[in-house]
């Protein structure tokens, strides 16, 4: 005699009792393993009278599926209740990788160049320490030239040297001798680099800058060329909707001499002084300055950093406190 | 800077503009107005007032009560000494509260309520001494004037200025002249001229007097006229409130006369006594060593033999360009005038400016603009006609002029062609030159093509065809020439390998959480000396002239001192951990050529890794927190690194330092910062340096390598425990087991020294990866690859297995 319901109650109150995730596995070995005791009513039925064997069968089946959905059943109710027990409290600060930050002055070169890489522009770099010749004389600076106040030169101490006087460069503007030395038409390059004025720091001026400086030459490029091209260029900076003039400045080593400037909240600001290249220049580079023309610009990193960032005073770039660093965390 | 009085403008041309649209079209076409300004904007709380009343003041005789109406409910007495105050006269009123020039210190007070001899003065009417005006203080000014009572006196007396900010290239902008001429082109007009005629006496000129000039380098031209008979006396009142308005103060005919025509023309003049001259006729040259000279604002000079002097027969009797002498001053009792109209070379006079005055002056400013000689006969007539007409006189005939330094300016020719070429579009014949001629500058057409141009006396800018294009789009405007796209091919790129490997590294190290700084480029001798490799490094530097601070007179050899400092700064913001980061230029003298430049990097932390929350223990920053860095770095180069210990740099601590190998190549350090240095610098605790050389490493990174396919086939792995000297370094045995062709990859994963482990050895434990590209791997393959790999341990580093 088979007491099926007896064997229903015991099982269900070992499970009850299992209240981990191998509990539950030894209950099912004990129960429904191969050699598990309803395993083993289900293998006797062949021994009981014939007369018995279709209850004790069938009941014992039913059993069998009865218990294995307990047994899932009970499972998932541990696993849910295990979880409850490794809550956390989601709201305090998560381990967060570090995250690093560009200079903001690296950030907005960077975004000068690709600007005008996307034009088709070459990218090069000078010497800060120049010599007097490329950055005063074959620009068309000699020494005495009322021009020359227009920058405040540090020299470079001779030492009882005898060679050509050297100076930090005044700006960028060099390159585009030496540029030429190396390469003809067509030029098209912008060249971004340190810069030095002696010159009393304050809220707008630094002794040490940023300049981007352009040029581009070409046969029979004329005035159009040049505002075309800075025109895109600033849409590409300031957006589609962005005003721009050209008012006329002097440059010693430009003829027509112009100046860029941008409506910029109300205000009309200068960017960026232009204008086309000398023809000396370009004869002097080895160019016949009726066939070839073009034109060149320079303008201050710092400058534009600060209206990208609404930076009010220059000298922050160069104090490298971290809490103004880091707020550049993520910008391009 | 230059003031430009609109009513002074206003006598040589017309216009019919706004003044803010006057302003805006003469900065777009480069003269440009800085600011938009009254002249009498000192003149705040000083009105039109009527004297209503006037009354004997009851404690002093010379003293008398004016009863004043200003436009105010009620009229105000105020104290007056004013021998010529009459009721009824139309004067300046001055609230309490104005702003006047004491008339005994000529320094600027503020008018307070006072008692006079008993009786409140609630105000006071003006003198021109007063108000700014002159120096006129005998009285109060009557004004005539039919303006309201209580009307601003700026309203009244006052006078727009621009004030503009001429470019080195426009001496031609400091002056009123010159300004007019850029009025007239851009509104279509025309100039007129001012008069410069004057009678003459029979007497020629070179029979009193000559002019010799030794210096012609200094002084390529000098004219002189000689006026007789000239009564001296204050200038008329047009032209004091003209030289008022344009920031001048008048002080006699003379003198009023050469500052006016150097505003009006931009040519510097000077006066002198004629009679105070020795010899009575004009040297110009080099100062004699020890000469002095007293300058008219009293100061005393010891003169230089490169200064320039104008002297007489015997001495210096000024400062060349920009000082007249004090001994030769035009006083009351000078009856004949020489006066100077001469050129000087810019350099001698920013020479002896820079060295004997503060600021310059008005004269030496404009000389220091490189003016045309050609300009100095012109205002020379100009004056002599101003001097005759305000202190009367008679002029000798002609006038001297000693002219070493004439050369014929050449005619400039400028095709249609090259105006298309240059501007994209070609104005008409008669636009080209309209806008020349209304400029001053003459200009003919040559049929078909051309225009001949030449400079005029007040501009040395005009040389070739280009300047002339510049003047025809400048007045035209730059904003109405057509705008196009470059045409064209794109040209090939240069390519700068460190560049772009100091662009690779900026991003790596910021995206792996430090910080990039930009420093100053100049240090210390001591701080270069503190933070040199070895000693012989700071003997050697690029040394400035004149750098901005004195003792950071050297380019930086390194990066070091300003991260350091960069470091130490901000250490105390930075809770937790700090990495900083900069890739900038590291100079190196070259005897007699350029520096040699090298980019660089220096990558410093220190302090606490990584961000700890909800209380996890901080683990000090250490050397392999600088090593994993590098690391990282070269994995995103795809090379790889060796270190080989103790770098030999004395930045660096010994123990834990080693110089940085890529592909045999050294191409930095890595390390502890001494601590010794890092104090020196404030630095708190230990800081860790990665120190890389573009320069070194950008050759040896090269090509690309390509990159191989994973294997298919499954791996082996097997744990290998050595025994082995305490002192031998971890990355050689591990080279040696990669240095096996099965093997893959090998990882060390325990270092254990102690029990179980003999004396002065130590146990690395590696666990060491197996696979073959081209077939798995059988028991056999590994068992012989480990026993080859172990012999080669035993022998190389007298290694030992463990538990064998």
């Amino acid at each position: 005699m088979v007491d099926l319901e007896a064997l229903e109650a015991e099982a269900r109150a070992s499970l009850a009792e299992a209240g981990d995730e191998a509990s539950l596995d030894a209950w099912r070995v004990v129960w429904l393993g191969r050699r598990g005791r309803l395993t083993s009513v289900l293998r006797g039925v062949r021994d009981l009278p014939v007369e018995e064997r279709p209850r004790v069968g069938a009941g014992a089946n039913r059993l069998k599926v009865s218990l294995e959905e307990a047994v899932a059943a009970h499972r998932s109710q541990l696993l849910a209740s295990a979880a409850d027990t490794d809550a956390i409290d989601v709201t305090l600060p998560g381990r967060a990788p570090p995250l690093g930050s560009l200079h903001p002055i690296t950030l907005t070169r960077r975004m000068l160049e690709r600007t005008f890489r996307d034009m088709g522009f070459d990218v090069v770099e000078g010497p800060d320490v120049e010599l007097e010749e490329y950055n005063f004389d074959r620009l068309r600076i000699p020494a005495g030239h009322p021009a020359r106040d227009m920058w405040d030169t540090i020299w470079v101490a001779d030492d009882g040297d005898s060679g050509p006087r050297q100076l930090l460069r005044t700006h960028t503007s060099p390159m585009q001798i030496r540029y030429l030395e190396r390469r003809s038409p067509p030029i098209r390059v912008i060249v971004p680099g340190t810069c030095y004025r002696y010159e009393a720091t304050d809220a707008t001026h630094e002794w040490m800058l940023t300049q981007i400086e352009g040029l581009v030459i070409d046969r029979n490029l004329s005035m159009a060329h040049l505002k075309g091209t800075l025109e895109a260029f600033v849409r590409r900076m300031f957006g589609a909707d962005i005003e721009t003039r050209f008012r006329c400045d002097y440059f010693p080593f430009v003829e027509p001499g112009a100046e860029l400037g941008v409506r910029w909240q109300g205000d009309w600001l200068e960017i960026l002084g232009c204008g086309m290249v000398h023809p000396e220049i370009i004869e002097d580079a080895g160019l016949d300055p009726e066939l070839y023309t073009g034109f060149a610009f320079g303008m201050g990193v710092e400058r534009v950093a600060m209206l990208r960032y609404g930076v009010r005073d220059i000298r922050h770039f160069y104090r490298n406190d971290v809490r103004f660093l880091r707020q550049f965390e993520g910008r391009r | 800077m230059m003031d430009v009085p609109l009513k002074w403008l206003a006598r040589y041309v017309d216009w019919d503009l706004s003044v803010e649209e006057l302003a805006h079209r003469l900065s777009m076409a480069g003269a440009e107005v800085e600011s938009i300004r009254s002249s009498g904007g000192e003149w705040d709380q000083v009105v039109v007032g009527r004297v209503a009343a006037v009354d004997p003041h009851p404690n002093a005789d010379r003293l008398r009560l004016a009863t004043v109406e200003f436009g105010a409910d009620e009229p105000l007495q105020v104290v007056c000494g004013a021998p010529n105050l009459e009721a009824g006269q139309t004067i300046a009123f001055a609230q309490v509260g104005a702003q006047l020039i004491d008339p005994g210190t000529r320094e600027p007070r503020k008018l307070r309520r006072g008692k006079i001899r008993g009786v409140t003065s609630m105000g006071m009417v003006c003198s021109e001494r007063e108000l700014g005006l002159s120096d006129e203080h005998e009285g109060i000014l009557v004004l005539d004037t039919d303006a309201p009572l209580g009307t601003p006196l700026a309203d009244v007396l006052g006078d727009v200025v621009l004030d503009i900010k001429p470019t080195p290239n426009r001496p031609d902008h400091f002056s009123i002249l010159g300004i007019a001429r850029e009025v007239a082109a851009l509104t279509g007009g025309s100039v007129i001229e001012p008069a410069s005629v004057y009678p003459e006496s029979d007497i020629p000129i070179d029979a009193r007097s000559s002019v010799t000039i030794e210096d012609a380098e200094g002084c390529p031209r000098y004219t002189a006229i000689v006026i007789d008979g000239v009564r001296i006396g204050p200038s008329p009142e047009w032209m004091q409130e003209a030289l008022l308005s344009a920031g001048m103060r008048p002080i006699n005919n003379i003198v009023d006369v050469t500052n006016y025509v150097m505003l009006e023309w931009g040519q510097p003049l000077h006066a002198f006594d004629f009679d105070l001259l020795r010899e009575q006729r004009i040297v110009v040259r080099r100062a004699r060593a020890g000469e002095q000279l007293e300058l008219l604002d009293g100061s005393q000079l010891e003169l230089q033999t490169d200064d320039l002097v104008i002297a007489d027969g015997e001495r210096a009797v000024a400062l060349a360009g920009i000082m007249g002498g004090a001994d030769s001053e035009i006083s009351e009792a000078t009856t004949t005038v020489l006066l100077e109209t001469a050129n000087f070379q810019e350099a001698t006079i920013r020479r002896s400016r820079a060295m004997h005055t503060e600021t310059g002056t008005e004269a030496s400013r404009r000389f220091e603009k490189s003016l045309n000689p050609e300009l100095a006969d012109l205002a020379a007539r100009r004056a002599a006609a101003l001097i005759i007409e305000t202190a009367g006189g008679q002029a000798l005939a002609g006038l001297v002029d000693a002219y070493p330094g004439k050369t014929h300016p050449p005619q400039v020719v400028v095709t249609q062609r090259r105006i298309e070429q240059i501007l994209s579009l070609l104005p008409s014949v008669e636009e080209v030159r309209g806008t020349l001629s209304a400029l001053g500058i003459s200009n003919r057409w040559i049929p078909p093509d051309r225009f001949a141009v030449s400079c005029p006396p007040w501009r040395s800018d005009i040389k070739v065809a280009d300047d002339v294009i510049e003047e025809i789009g400048r007045i035209l405007g730059y904003d109405n020439l057509p705008s196009a796209p470059l045409p064209g091919a794109v040209p090939d790129p240069d390519i700068d390998p460190q560049r772009d490997l100091g662009e690779r590294i900026r991003d790596t190290l910021s995206g792996l959480g430090l910080r990039e700084i930009i420093t100053y480029v100049t240090v210390a001798a001591e701080e270069s000396a503190a933070t040199a490799s070895s000693g012989d490094d700071n003997r050697i530097a690029v040394r400035l002239q004149n750098p901005m601070n004195a003792e950071r007179d050297r380019m930086r050899p390194s990066l070091r001192p300003w991260g350091l400092r960069s470091f130490a700064q901000n250490q105390r913001e930075a809770r937790g951990g700090l990495g900083l980061f900069e890739v900038g230029k590291t100079f190196a003298p070259n005897p007699g050529r350029q520096p040699t430049e090298t980019r660089t990097l220096l990558a410093l932390l220190g302090g606490e890794s990584a961000a700890t929350v909800h209380g996890e223990a901080a683990r000090a920053i250490d050397f392999f927190d600088a090593k994993g860095l590098l690391e990282q770095l070269c994995a995103g180069l795809g090379v790889e690194f060796a270190l080989s210990a103790d770098a030999g740099d004395a930045f660096l601590a010994g123990g834990q330092s080693a110089t940085v190998n890529v592909r045999g190549q050294e191409v930095g350090v890595i390390g502890k910062v001494r601590p010794s240095v890092a104090s020196t610098f404030d630095v708190q605790g230990d800081v860790f340096a990665l120190e890389l050389s573009m320069a070194a490493l950008a050759p040896v990174l090269g090509e690309s390598e390509p990159v191989p396919s994973p294997s298919v086939y499954p791996s082996a792995v097997e744990d290998l425990a050595l025994v082995v000297d305490a002192s031998c370094p971890a990355g050689d045995l591990a080279a040696a087991i990669s240095g096996n062709g099965l093997v893959e990859r090998v990882e060390l994963f325990d270092i254990y020294s102690g029990d179980q482990i003999p004396n002065g050895q130590k146990s690395l434990a590696f666990r060491v990866y197996y696979r073959s590209p081209d077939r798995t791997l059988t028991d056999r393959d590994v068992e012989k690859a480990r026993r080859g790999i172990v012999r080669r341990l035993e022998s190389q580093f007298q290694a030992s297995l463990r538990d064998s």
